[in-house]
């Protein structure tokens, strides 16, 4: 039986597993609901008394960090499929604090914003910046979360899974949201 | 079998596989695993719908009751103020307390009956069993679809308890009524509830949907291809890509809502004086077309999300008691697509007098009624099924036959509205209330009907009682023409929706006979539902047994199950399918179940 089903997985191995899938179809929606407000923000530019805001230093310091954090994740998956699991493990704890970095980073930011006058008042571009980018941190605490399940998992070594799925669906995650960060950083300034 | 080796492929290796071969779980199971917290899309199946029922009668009753209201504007009924309480002071229903009434009435049976109740009933029933699956992709994630959707029923029912009452700014909720707590008294934590409620309903329908996805394009069985696939699984495949797509724009149209009303935001505010507080508020440079936009982004793939999983069974069921093979599969399923497509495309068309740009709505004019077309090839489809069928006409199959004649009454008024220079006059008017309440409401009520007189079978290994079955379809299909069909009378002549009282208005005087006329048969249709509801549980313990594996002489791979299958479905393998689903009476034969493999002297099917 146990054969049998070994043929089977080998057979598979090009079919998409139904995780990795599933996830892809969740950054499909995701993505719907950035587009909305994006395209929200379009259609409100172009009101008259849209207000626009100078972006504080902080949000490309956090910016390089989100992009840093992409490449410690890849590093760790690469780490885990050679099985060196005590590296995995550091990389996945470096990975997870760049991430809170970023979130702190992003909250000094608003801080910065705030002082300087762009409140919730009004619905310009700094109004739709506090929501947009909270929905971000959000997806980005999200991922932080699933890390620390991922750590402690690989703790708890009560079978040895050398099952490289679930890093790689956490890892492609990831990358998404650095690459969402991106985009809409790269869109609010340039839709100023 | 192929899915568990994708699904728990490495760990096979490492530690003995605990379901070898028979897929069937023995697990030891307890109440709670077995019933509440279940990952048996089966019983999440059962969850979904009997909690979907109990919302049924309660948006149900909402509308007996405001139906009281308009029917007999000047009798008082003294036994609601028993119940009601205040929202109901001597014995009349109280403006207020009417609007809170359509409202939940519209939310419950739009989101939580048509949408929960139907697609997460079926699609989580269906989907498994049709494509030859032990279980979905993540019956984890679904569990949590089931649980993010209770928790969402409990905080929209707590806002009905709230001194304030419920949400009352109708179920697009456009602000901005909805965002102004001071605007009305539904404005304000009624308002904030519903939102919660339906953010947390979001969540349960992209859970659900990215499951149903997933499932459907990586776990079907060997030999069933895209093409072989069951009419209702294409459809619950349109309808999650729909769900999945557009409910995330909906969500975010609500947390600009949300931000509005509580962090001072403007973002569909503008140049607003508040004559309950007599203030001029600061919000400025916001626009409430925007939040139409939003809204209506989902608002139209929405009623397909409520029509194609109805569409799906109603073909199913079709087929199954016509005993014919469907007519035009490719073409139904291409136009399902079309339909999907297209979907995302005209949701202009409810906004046409709201301040759109007319220019706009001439390019939305004409995506609106290109839906024409895949919807008369369905129609079409459907009534070639059925000519010169040899038909059964069970109940699901009268219901079957009864959506399709709601469908084509209700799309036809579809495509006056669809044409923006019509839609100036019938906006916003009883038309348009007989309209979708014919082609989305009926119909998909309908479809949900014979979805479950057809599998109820398979749910619960018992028959629904036949009897009891004829005098629900028979009744409810008279009754609901004779509701909806004056109301287009109503409707031309200008009547407008959502007032509670037409009494002393000089030109809709002439309407008060009719309106009793419809309220009094609200009432029968309500209490035949009624009959259906008690013939539901009754079933469920003391039905008429199901004895045969294959009651209904069906193809499809639910019906290879053991009467009562288990978690896992099938014992044993799963089986191989070997061709399409709709060989009924082909070469002399009654059917030919899809596991049966081609034979050599075989005739090509169509
Ligand atoms: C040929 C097909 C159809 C066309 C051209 C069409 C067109 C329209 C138009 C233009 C309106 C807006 C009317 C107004 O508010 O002034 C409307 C309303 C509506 N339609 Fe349709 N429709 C079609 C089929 C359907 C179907 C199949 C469904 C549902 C399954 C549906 C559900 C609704 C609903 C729910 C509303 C009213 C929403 C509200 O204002 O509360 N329609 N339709
Ligand atoms: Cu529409």
């Amino acid at each position: 039986m146990n054969i049998a089903m070994n043929e089977q997985v080998s057979g598979q191995k090009k079919r998409i597993h139904p995780h990795k899938f599933t996830l892809w179809v969740g950054l499909a929606s995701v993505i719907m609901m950035f587009a909305g407000l994006t395209s929200a923000y379009i259609v409100k530019r172009s009101a008259p008394s849209w207000i626009t805001i100078e972006f504080p230093k902080t949000f490309w310091y956090s910016t390089v960090v989100m992009l840093a954090s992409s490449l410690t994740m890849q590093m760790s998956l690469r780490d885990f499929k050679q099985r060196d699991m005590a590296k995995y493990r550091r990389l996945l704890t470096i990975t997870a604090l760049l991430g809170s970095l970023f979130v702190v980073l992003q909250f000094i930011g608003f801080g910065k914003l705030w002082k300087s006058g762009t409140t919730f008042e009004g619905s310009g571009e700094g109004q739709f910046l506090y929501i947009i980018a909270g929905l971000h941190i959000l997806h980005v605490l999200g991922g932080v979360i699933a890390l620390l399940i991922m750590f402690i998992k690989a703790f708890s070594a009560k079978k040895k899974n050398y099952d490289a799925v679930p890093v790689e669906v956490m890892s492609t995650y990831w990358h998404f949201v650095d690459i969402l960060w991106l985009y809409l950083f790269v869109f609010f300034l340039t839709m100023a | 079998m192929s899915n568990e080796a994708i699904l728990h492929g490495s760990e096979v290796s490492t530690h003995e596989a605990h379901h070898d071969g028979h897929g069937e779980h023995h697990h030891h199971e307890t109440f709670i695993s077995k019933y509440v917290f279940s990952m048996d899309h089966k019983m999440i199946a059962k969850q979904f719908l009997i909690t979907g029922i109990i919302w049924a009668i309660l948006g149900g009753l909402m509308s007996v009751l405001f139906r009281l209201q308009l029917g007999f504007p000047d009798t008082t009924f003294p036994w609601l103020e028993n119940i009601l309480g205040h929202w109901a002071k001597g014995g009349k229903i109280q403006p207020e307390f009417y609007y809170a009434l359509v409202t939940m009435h519209g939310t419950v049976l739009v989101f939580f009956v048509l949408t929960a109740g139907l697609s997460g009933t079926f699609a989580n029933f269906l989907i498994p069993l049709q494509i030859g699956a032990r279980d979905m992709a993540s019956p984890f994630m679904n569990m949590l679809s089931y649980w993010f959707f209770f928790i969402s029923s409990v905080v929209m029912i707590s806002s009905l308890f709230i001194q304030t009452g419920p949400a009352s700014g109708g179920w697009t909720s456009y602000p901005p009524l909805s965002a102004l707590g001071d605007a009305s008294i539904g404005s304000k934590t009624g308002m904030d509830l519903w939102l919660i409620a339906m953010a947390l309903f979001v969540v349960s329908s992209l859970l659900g949907g990215l499951n149903y996805i997933s499932t459907i394009l990586n776990m079907r069985t060997k030999g069933m291809s895209m093409t072989r696939l069951p009419l209702t699984v294409w459809a619950l495949f349109f309808t999650a890509v729909l769900g999945v797509l557009s409910f995330p724009v909906l969500l975010s149209g609500f947390i600009l809502l949300l931000f509005d009303r509580h962090a001072g935001t403007s973002f569909y505010l503008s140049d607003i004086f508040l004559a309950s507080t007599q203030k001029a508020l600061p919000n400025e440079g916001g626009s409430a077309i925007l939040y139409q936009h939003l809204f209506w982004f989902l608002g139209h793939p929405e009623v397909y999300i409520i029509l194609l999983p109805a569409m799906g069974m109603v073909s199913e069921v079709m087929s199954t008691n016509a005993r014919k093979p469907i007519f035009g599969y490719m073409a139904m399923v291409g136009s399902i697509f079309a339909i999907t497509i297209l979907a995302f495309l005209v949701w202009a068309h409810h906004m046409f007098v709201t301040g759109l740009n007319p220019f706009l709505g001439s390019f939305f004019v004409l995506l609106t009624l290109l839906i024409a077309v895949p919807s008369a090839i369905k129609v079409f489809n459907w009534l070639t099924t059925l000519w010169r069928g040899n038909i059964r006409f069970t109940p699901a199959m009268l219901f079957a036959i009864g959506f399709v004649s709601l469908f084509i009454s209700g799309g036809l008024t579809g495509i006056w509205l669809g044409n923006s220079s019509l839609d100036i006059h019938l906006h916003d008017t009883y038309f348009v209330i007989a309209h979708f309440h014919i082609v989305m409401g009926v119909a998909s009520f309908f479809g949900m009907f014979c979805g479950v007189y057809h599998w109820f079978p398979k749910m619960y290994g018992r028959y629904l009682n036949n009897t009891m079955g004829y005098i629900h379809f028979w009744i409810t299909i008279v009754g609901a023409y004779l509701i909806f069909w004056p109301m287009h009378y109503e409707g031309l002549a200008g009547m407008p929706r959502r007032y509670l009282d037409y009494s002393g208005w000089a030109s809709f005087n002439q309407f008060g006979g009719l309106n009793h006329f419809i309220s009094i048969v609200s009432i029968i249709v309500f209490a035949v539902q009624l009959l259906f509801v008690f013939n539901f549980f009754y079933s469920i313990f003391k039905g008429r047994r199901v004895k045969s594996e294959n009651p209904w002489g069906s193809n499809t791979l639910e019906w290879t199950t053991p009467i009562h299958p288990g978690h896992g479905n099938w014992v044993g393998e799963i089986p191989e399918v070997h061709r399409w689903a709709y060989d009924y009476g082909k070469d002399g034969r009654e059917f030919i179940p899809q596991t049966e493999p081609i034979s050599a002297n075989e005739s090509e099917h169509h």
